[in-house]
Order: C-alpha cells, then sequence, then structure tokens
C-alpha cells in the first residue's frame, strides 16, 4: 500500500542573488513498512524535499508547489494543500521527523521527559500521567537504562548516542506511520552509529512504520535501505531497489558516488576514484543535464545533448529509473 | 497545566524542580553564590571606606558647616566621632554600627543612631540610616514602576516586531528604539513636562511633592507617572532591540524546528518554547538594570523634583557630607550585589545548563 | 621506511577539572591522553583512529606542543621537543604543522587566501626564491586551486576547496611531518576523495610523513601504513593496515571494524555485526584495568584488576588480556 506520494514538488528560495531552486519537480512514493533512502551530498536537495513534506518551510521564505498525498487514518489528504491547522495535526503524530543534531535539536531548557511528554500531550487528551508511563516506556523501548530516573534529565546530561535515542522516543510517541530520518547519524560514533541504526531497523519491523532515511552514507543506505533515491542539484537523478542500484548504477554520478567510497573489504587501490569538480551553485545551474559539467561519460552521448538539455526520469526496468541519455530506451 | 503557555508562566519555576534538596545542583549553586557574595560585600565595604578614609578632605572640618572655623568645635566633633581613632578601629566600629547600632559623643553631646547605623551627618542633623529611609521608597517606587513599565514596553513591542517581521509594527519599533537611545533622560523629561503636562494638559500638574502610596495612591501614581514614562522610554528603546533580535535569532534554532516538527501550536511553539529561551538573558539585563536605578535614578528625580537617594546623593556631594556619600555609596554596591546574585539564581532557575557551579 | 621521524614515549595529557563545591577545588581532570608510546618513520603514515573522548585530537596536538604535554617526551628528528619553549618551538614550525578538520571555522575569514598561505613566510621571516606572491601562487596550483584566486576570501570557496587552502597553508613552510586531524570529515563523500588523493601524492612528492587522525576507518585504511586504535586515551592495538584489517586482534578494534557498515547491500545484511553495549565511559572516570573492560565480551577479573600493556603479538602491538 502507498503510504505517501509525492507527485512534482518543487521548493523555490527568492534570495538577493537570485532564484534557488532548491527542490525541482520531484516525484516518488514509499510504501507502508518500507525504508527508502534518500541520498545525495549538499545541495542536493534531500533535507529540503522532506522539510517540504512536514509542511517546515515558511510561507514566507520559500515557494512550494505539487502534492504530498499521504494515506491517513482517515483517508487520502494532500498535505500540501490543507490548511496550517490540520496540517500541524498530522505532524508529530503521523508523520515524525528526527534530524542530525541532537544537542541543537532539543531545547536545552527542558527536561527530556517533559519535551516527550508535551510531544504526547498535544496530540492525545489524557492524563499526564498516561503521557509520562508512555515516555518512560520508550525511553526503555530505545535502549536508555533507568528511564524512570533519567525522564528528569537535561538534555546536555546525555551524551551523544542517548540524546539521539531520545529524540527517536520523541518522535515515535505516538506511533507514527512515517518517520523522517535527517542524517540520524552522521554527528555520531561508528558504534554508537551502528547502534542507532539497529534501534530505527528494530522498531520499524515492531511498529510497522515506514522510514525516510536521508544520508549520504553508502554504508548506512547498503545496511538499512529498501529502496534508493539518489538526488543531484534537486534532482532525482536515480531510483532503485538497494540491491540492483548497488549492482547496476545507471547514471555516471551514483557510479562516481559508490565508486569514491574507499572500502574496506576490497583491496587497497593507490588512489580513490573521485568526481572532478564540485556540486552545482543551484542559483546558476548549468543548461542541459545539471551533472554534465562534471560528467566523464558524456562523450558517449552524440553532440552536446547532455549540455543542452535536460534528460527525463525514465524507468529502465520496472522498479530501477535514472535520469540520463546513456542508455534511454530511444 | 503544563499546557498554560500564558507569559507570566514561561518563567515560573521549572516543572521538574528536583526533590532531592540537598544535593541539588541548583541548591549547591545557590550556597556557593551567597558565599561569595558575603564576601565580596565585606570587601566592597572595606574598600569603600578606605578610599573616603584617604580623601584630602579633613571629615572633622567639614562637620561643622563650609563656614565654620572654630578648631574648638572641629576637635570636639573630631572625637565625638572617632575620626581621631585609628583607622582600623574606625573602620571596624563603623562594621559594628550597622548591627548593633552606635552612639557619638557621651553626656549631653551624645548622639545615638540605632542599627543599622550607617553613620551621622552633621549637616542635616540626622543619623544617615534615617535619611536614606525616607529617600529609599521614594527612589523604589521610581524604580519599580519604571521597571514594570519598560519590561511591558520593551518586550512586548519587541516580541510583537519580532513576530511580524517587516511590517509596520516592526518599522515602528525601529524608529522607536532609535528615538529611545537617543534621547538623554534628562531631556525627555523636559519634554513630556513641557508637552504632556504644560501644552497639551493630558496629564495635570502633579502638585505638592511626593507622597507615599499608602498615604494617597491616586496622587502617587500622578506624581510618579511621567518619571515612570521618562525612565521607561529610554530603557523600553534598548529592550525592544534586544527582544527583538534575541527572539529572531532563537527562532532559527533547530530546536524550535523540532518544536514545530512534533506538531506543536505557533502560540506554544512562541510563548513557551522561544520566549524562554530568548528571554533568559533579559532576566540579568533587567536585573542589573533595576540595580542601577535603585542607586538613584539623577537626572529624573532632579527634573521631577522627587526627594530619593539620586537627590540625596548629588546634595552631598556638592555639601561634602562624608557620611552620607560613603552611606549612599555602600548603599549602591550593596544593591548591585545582592541583584547579581538575584540575577544568577533566578537564571538558574531558567537555563539548567549554569547550575553545574 | 627508514629511521623514526618522531617518537612519543608514555605522553599523558590531563585538563584538570574545578569542582562544584562552595570555592573551587581542583576536583578530578580529564585524562585525555592516558600513556601513550609509538614511534612514526620517515615517509610513514600513521593512521590514529578512535571515537569521541579518545583522546586522538589531543594527542595530535600535544605532539605539535599546541597544547603542553603533563608528562612523558616527544622526539622530533632526534631531538626532545617536550621542554622546548614557544620560541623554540616557533622554529620547529617550520617542521611540523597542521591540518584542521573544519574547513569553514580554521581559516580566518578576515584574510585572503594569499594571506592565509603568506602567513607562516612572514612569521619564520623566510623569502622564497621568487618572491612570497609566486611561491603562494605555484603552492595553489599545486593543491589544485585557482592562483587567480590569491585575492578571494575563504567564504567564497566551497568546503573541499578550503580544505585545500588549509593544505597549502600547511605545506608552504616544506614540513616534515604534518598532524591531519580528521581533514576529511566535514566534506562530502566525492569530495572527500579527492582530497584524500591529494594527500596522498603530495605525501609521494615530498617525502612527508602524517599522523592522520581520523573517526571514519574506511578513510583510514585506505592511507596509512600502520594504524593505531585509540580508546579512552590509550592505545589498544597498533599494526601494520593490512594486518589490522584482515586480522584484527583486540575486540575494541574488532567492534570498530564490524560497525562500519559496507557499501554492498548483500554483504552487509549477511554479515556478523558487533554490536557493543553502553556508552563511552567519561574520560574524567575510566574503568580501572583494561579501560575497555566495561563494554567487553570478554572481560574477565583480571581485566578490570590490571591493565594491560602494549606488547608484541606478531606484526601488531596489542593492549589486551585475551587477544584474538
Amino acid at each position: 500500500m502507498t503510504l505517501l506520494s509525492v507527485k512534482n514538488l518543487s521548493v523555490e528560495f527568492p534570495t538577493t542573488d537570485g532564484l534557488v531552486q532548491a527542490v525541482n519537480d520531484v516525484s516518488f512514493d514509499i510504501n507502508a513498512g518500507e525504508t527508502l533512502a534518500i541520498v545525495g551530498e549538499s545541495g542536493s536537495g534531500k533535507t529540503v524535499t522532506n522539510l517540504a513534506i512536514m509542511g517546515l518551510i515558511p510561507k514566507k521564505t520559500a515557494h512550494v508547489s505539487g502534492k504530498v498525498l499521504f494515506e491517513s487514518a482517515t483517508g487520502q489528504v494532500d498535505l500540501l494543500a490543507i490548511d496550517k491547522e490540520k496540517l500541524r495535526r498530522y505532524r508529530g503524530r503521523d508523520i515524525a521527523m528526527i534530524f542530525q543534531d541532537s544537542m541543537s535539536s532539543l531545547h536545552p531548557f527542558f527536561t527530556i521527559g517533559d519535551q516527550i511528554i508535551e510531544a504526547h500531550q498535544i496530540h492525545n487528551k489524557v492524563d499526564l500521567k498516561v503521557s509520562r508511563n508512555r515516555a518512560i516506556e520508550l525511553l526503555e523501548l530505545v535502549g536508555i537504562q533507568g528511564a524512570a530516573s533519567r525522564i528528569n534529565s537535561f538534555p546536555h546530561q546525555f551524551s551523544g548516542g542517548m540524546r539521539q535515542r531520545a529524540m527517536i522516543a520523541m518522535a515515535l510517541v505516538n506511533n507514527p506511520s512515517l518517520l523522517i530520518a535527517d542524517e540520524p547519524t552522521t554527528a555520531l560514533d561508528v558504534t554508537v552509529q551502528a547502534q542507532i541504526i539497529k534501534i530505527l531497523q528494530d522498531l520499524q519491523k515492531e511498529l510497522k512504520m515506514s522510514l525516510i532515511l536521508i544520508t549520504h552514507d553508502m554504508g548506512v543506505v547498503a545496511g538499512a535501505a529498501n529502496r534508493v533515491n539518489v538526488m543531484y542539484a534537486g534532482r532525482i537523478v536515480e531510483s532503485a531497489g538497494v540491491n540492483d542500484l548497488y549492482a547496476n548504477p545507471l547514471m555516471p554520478y551514483t557510479q562516481g558516488l559508490l565508486a569514491s567510497v574507499p572500502r574496506m573489504d576490497r583491496p587497497h587501490t593507490a588512489r580513490l576514484e573521485t568526481i572532478p569538480g564540485q556540486p552545482p551553485s543551484l542559483i546558476s545551474l548549468p543548461m542541459g543535464c545539471s551533472f554534465s559539467p562534471r560528467c566523464s561519460q558524456k562523450s558517449s552521448i552524440s553532440g552536446n545533448k547532455c549540455e543542452t538539455s535536460m534528460p527525463q526520469l525514465t524507468n529502465r526496468t520496472s522498479e530501477h529509473s535514472a535520469r540520463c541519455f546513456i542508455g534511454e530506451s530511444q | 497545566m503544563r499546557e498554560n503557555f500564558s507569559l507570566a508562566s514561561t518563567f515560573l519555576v521549572p516543572e521538574s524542580f528536583n526533590r532531592e534538596w540537598r544535593r541539588n545542583r541548583l541548591f549547591l549553586y545557590i550556597s556557593r553564590r551567597l558565599s561569595i557574595s558575603l564576601l565580596m560585600l565585606l570587601i566592597v565595604s572595606f574598600a569603600v571606606y578606605v578610599i573616603f578614609a584617604f580623601l584630602p578632605f579633613d571629615p572633622a572640618a567639614l562637620t561643622c558647616g563650609k563656614n565654620c572655623n572654630d578648631p574648638g568645635i572641629i576637635e570636639a566633633n573630631r572625637h565625638r566621632l572617632g575620626y581621631d581613632l585609628p583607622f582600623f578601629t574606625q573602620y571596624f566600629l563603623f562594621l559594628k554600627g550597622i548591627f548593633f547600632g552606635r552612639t557619638f559623643g557621651e553626656g549631653a553631646a551624645l548622639i545615638s543612631c540605632p542599627a543599622p547605623s550607617l553613620g551621622y551627618s552633621f549637616q542635616q542633623h540626622a543619623c544617615v540610616t534615617n535619611l536614606i529611609g525616607e529617600a529609599l521608597p521614594v527612589t523604589l517606587s521610581l524604580a519599580v514602576g519604571a521597571l514594570f513599565m519598560w519590561l511591558a514596553l520593551g518586550v512586548g513591542l519587541g516580541i510583537l516586531a519580532a513576530r511580524f517581521r517587516g511590517g509596520l509594527t516592526d518599522r515602528l519599533s525601529t524608529v522607536f528604539v532609535l528615538v529611545g537611545t537617543s534621547l538623554p533622560t534628562f531631556l525627555t523629561g523636559l519634554l513630556l513636562l513641557v508637552f504632556v503636562v504644560i501644552k497639551w494638559k493630558f496629564i495635570p500638574f502633579p502638585e505638592g511633592n511626593y507622597v507615599p502610596f499608602l498615604e494617597n495612591p491616586f496622587q502617587w501614581i500622578q506624581i510618579l507617572f511621567l518619571p515612570w514614562l521618562t525612565l521607561a522610554f529610554a530603557y523600553a528603546a534598548l529592550y525592544t532591540r534586544f527582544v527583538r533580535s534575541s527572539v529572531i535569532e532563537t527562532s532559527n534554532e533547530d530546536y524550535i524546528r523540532t518544536a514545530r516538527a512534533k506538531g506543536l501550536t505557533e502560540s506554544v511553539i512562541l510563548g513557551k518554547h522561544t520566549l524562554r529561551a530568548a528571554l533568559a538573558p533579559i532576566v540579568t539585563m533587567a536585573g542589573l538594570d533595576f540595580a542601577g536605578l535603585l542607586g538613584g535614578a539623577i537626572l529624573t528625580e532632579s527634573v521631577f523634583n522627587l526627594p530619593g537617594l539620586g537627590r540625596l546623593a548629588i546634595k552631598a556631594v556638592t555639601d561634602i557630607d562624608l557620611p552620607i556619600i560613603v552611606a549612599t555609596t555602600l548603599l549602591a554596591a550593596f544593591i548591585v550585589i545582592t541583584m547579581n546574585l538575584i540575577v544568577d539564581i533566578l537564571y538558574a532557575f531558567i537555563d539548567p545548563r549554569v547550575r553545574v557551579a | 621506511m627508514n629511521s623514526p621521524i618522531l617518537e612519543v614515549k608514555n605522553l599523558y595529557k590531563t585538563f584538570p577539572l574545578a569542582s562544584q563545591g562552595i570555592f573551587s577545588r581542583v576536583k578530578g581532570s580529564n585524562k585525555a591522553v592516558n600513556g601513550v608510546s609509538f614511534t612514526l618513520n620517515q615517509g610513514e603514515t600513521l593512521g590514529l583512529v578512535g571515537e569521541s573522548g579518545c583522546g586522538k585530537s589531543t594527542l595530535g596536538r600535544s605532539i605539535l606542543k599546541l597544547y603542553e604535554p603533563t608528562s612523558g617526551s616527544i622526539i622530533f628528528e632526534g631531538e626532545d621537543i617536550t621542554q622546548y619553549s614557544a620560541n623554540k618551538m616557533k622554529l620547529m614550525r617550520t617542521k611540523m604543522q597542521m591540518i584542521f578538520q573544519d574547513p569553514y571555522a580554521s581559516l580566518n575569514p578576515r584574510d585572503t587566501v594569499g594571506a592565509i598561505i603568506a602567513a607562516s613566510f612572514e612569521i619564520q621571516k623566510i623569502t622564497p626564491a621568487g618572491g612570497v606572491k609566486k611561491e603562494v601562487q605555484s603552492l595553489m596550483e599545486r593543491v589544485g586551486l585557482n592562483p587567480e584566486h590569491y585575492n578571494r576570501y575563504p567564504h567564497e570557496f566551497s568546503g573541499g576547496q578550503r580544505q585545500r587552502i588549509g593544505i597549502a597553508r600547511a605545506i608552504a613552510m616544506k614540513p616534515k611531518f604534518i598532524v591531519c586531524d580528521e581533514p576529511v570529515s566535514a566534506l562530502d563523500v566525492s569530495i572527500q576523495a579527492q582530497v584524500i588523493n591529494l594527500l596522498d601524492d603530495l605525501r609521494d612528492d615530498f617525502g612527508l610523513s602524517y599522523l592522520f587522525i581520523a573517526h571514519d576507518l574506511s578513510v583510514v585504511q585506505h592511507i596509512s601504513n600502520r594504524v593505531a586504535v585509540m580508546y579512552l586515551g590509550k592505545i589498544m592495538e597498533l599494526a601494520p593496515t593490512e594486518e589490522l584489517y584482515q586480522n584484527p586482534h583486540h575486540p575494541y578494534t574488532q567492534a570498530l571494524l564490524s560497525a562500519i557498515p559496507l557499501p554492498d547491500p548483500i554483504l552487509e545484511r549477511k554479515r556478523e555485526q558487533i554490536i557493543l553495549q553502553g556508552d563511552i565511559p567519561n574520560p574524567v572516570n575510566p574503568p580501572t584495568g583494561c579501560v575497555f573492560n566495561t563494554r567487553c565480551w570478554k572481560a574477565q577479573e583480571i581485566c578490570r584488576t590490571s591493565e594491560p600493556a602494549l606488547v608484541q603479538l606478531g606484526a601488531s602491538q596489542v593492549a589486551c588480556h585475551f587477544p584474538n
């Protein structure tokens, strides 16, 4: 069952230097119980896409267009079309989000318990006692020892790993059907990262939740995702099942990304493969394919098609699509 | 209960105030600050006394007025007031007087100042403590009223300006800030008197002198209203500017984004999350500004003819009435140290991160 | 690899902490570096890995005397620099340099790129043949920057380019030894590879020796000849790269390696992962005995009472009572 269907999502930021097209006509679906990884580097638009889904981009700051169709308990709703108050009721209850930096994402003045209880109280008209017990229950679920007393601690008294777990507990307090995790492990040590990924996966199975995992770590993606969307300069450039993507990356950017990750299980070569240059400025995007200035394979396309026209996202197999002229069926 | 997000409740004791009183970090923090403050008070009192002891004035000569030349009276007074004693004895007697009261001279020339005795002013023929006791309520009334006014005006306008950034309110507030911070208080006071009272007659001219609140509250307000406005105008402008930028900055913090992602309403996000963080520094600012005012709002008291500490201090300086000068300086220091302590403790209630030491 | 360029013996660096009583007393200390010894040979890259609080950054900075070591000795090119004053160290700074982690914070935003790179020449009062500007521009070219951008400011560059500026600054004096403190952690993946390749090339061209500090084991494997694994201020294992990755002896090394996700979905999901319990202990209160015993699945009584020494085991050095 399709839980979330994003159609033609675009986000534009007007700035003094020009219009920044942060997200450009992005469409994707996510099914119930599935883990979708959105991969990209800085400026790819992966974070902005998900902020737009949650309605966290103020109207004054940016222009958001498109449809975000969500299957809630009461039927399908377009999250971009409903008014602010209705949207607010879905946030934190049906769709929840956790962020990268747990230290700055938790209010320093309130205890962890208060913040989790608040998340529960705003969506449920129940006694405080009930919310408090729920908070303790969740803290235990995410593996925090002595939850009943730690609930009175402040964020700065927790370690990085524990804070991230507390954020997860807070996000799950209302049993959302979709959790968006924005780089949840990037700021963490690798052993803690492994713990957090495991918690996310276990919880997902237990709560039958869908997970959108935003990351740039190709290792985490390989271990956790069912499907992967690769984003570049505001567009999806490749989308595939995880095995398929790693075995058969079609778009040169994806290939370059996979090749440039140093791998421990392979004999180490003298030089790492790199993608020359850097991600483009979103204000002055190149004409044609955004990746063409850095693409080493554009010579295989006749003329300078890559530089003049934008390839469309086309299906190569039933589950695998890519935005590239190479391999496009004529 | 918890979701009561009126402004006032954002500064109540945090919901999670720990029952473990003894080992509570807050308790340790407070006791540490208290001990340091007491120590500081002692040091300041000593420093003040040293400064005045070594001024190039002969305190005994000053006791009988400007045109007094009779060495007999001067020597008698020197003995009576203990100015002929060694320095440390004088200081010790001074300190003792604060706790136990002090008597000067013997027999017919006995003067007794009950505790807390801060000395005796010959020029005004009164115990200094009494003089201060008369002036302090005036200054207190002035300072407290002004504080409420400028906080209401400054914080309120600042929040509105931040909330409706770029709008008319915001632009008007910028003008207000500019004018308020540029005009000196005596000018504002005079302008208010000239225009609001005399020319436009919005407020009747305050009849007579200061009247204590308990005697006639209505007249009390009438007399103090313009002085409050004068002070509030200047301070509110500063606070508006600060609050506006603090609220805007806090609104961009990650934890506000998290609050929004949890599905909280905008009023809760602003009232509970944003304001608590953004206004925390106000506690410190307001406390210290208040302390400064309590020492005597000299210009405003002069313009509006209020018999407060400021006027008392100025008169003492002009007359070179040393006991009063020493006492008002010490009082000002005491007020500042105490307010610092109060402010630090209040801040620790608000921000748990500072409870480390 | 020939003679040692750097010898570190029993290095300790502790940061005292004030207490919370009525008056502040020194109560406890953060034992950031808690007895570290190793040698670095000329032309070699020693990778230093570990997680938060393990002391690797502190170690790097202590070696360069950016922090004064609490005890122990640092011998650089045969000279004992441990007690050197700031003035004497100034001369050493032409030979030992550092590249920092955060390309956004480590460059003075008010200086032009040219000024940043040229700063060392002024400080050391050295004028290269052909003039400072020419030398700076050739350095810029060497690290892959456009020499025409000599007069630009750091904010006009991307993260990867700023890191190159930092590298150019570090190699300006033609040092022998560079401490690279997490030089690629803050960069995008595709840019990381570029910078790592650059560091590789520079090492070959100039015969540099690196102490390469990182928390990403896969990056370290690529660039290092030997790797040291640190935990709570001590070295747990020190071995040639291939040996460490193929044949880890210390349980912590095994856990660390196991925690790194492989970018291969089939392999990644099949393999056995060791998930460590709990969090890294506070360096102010390290566990007694072996510092890793609180999270080690092999821990026995002896691990809690007696600290294992770093001993040779085959090609590796391991500090463990029950190494693999």
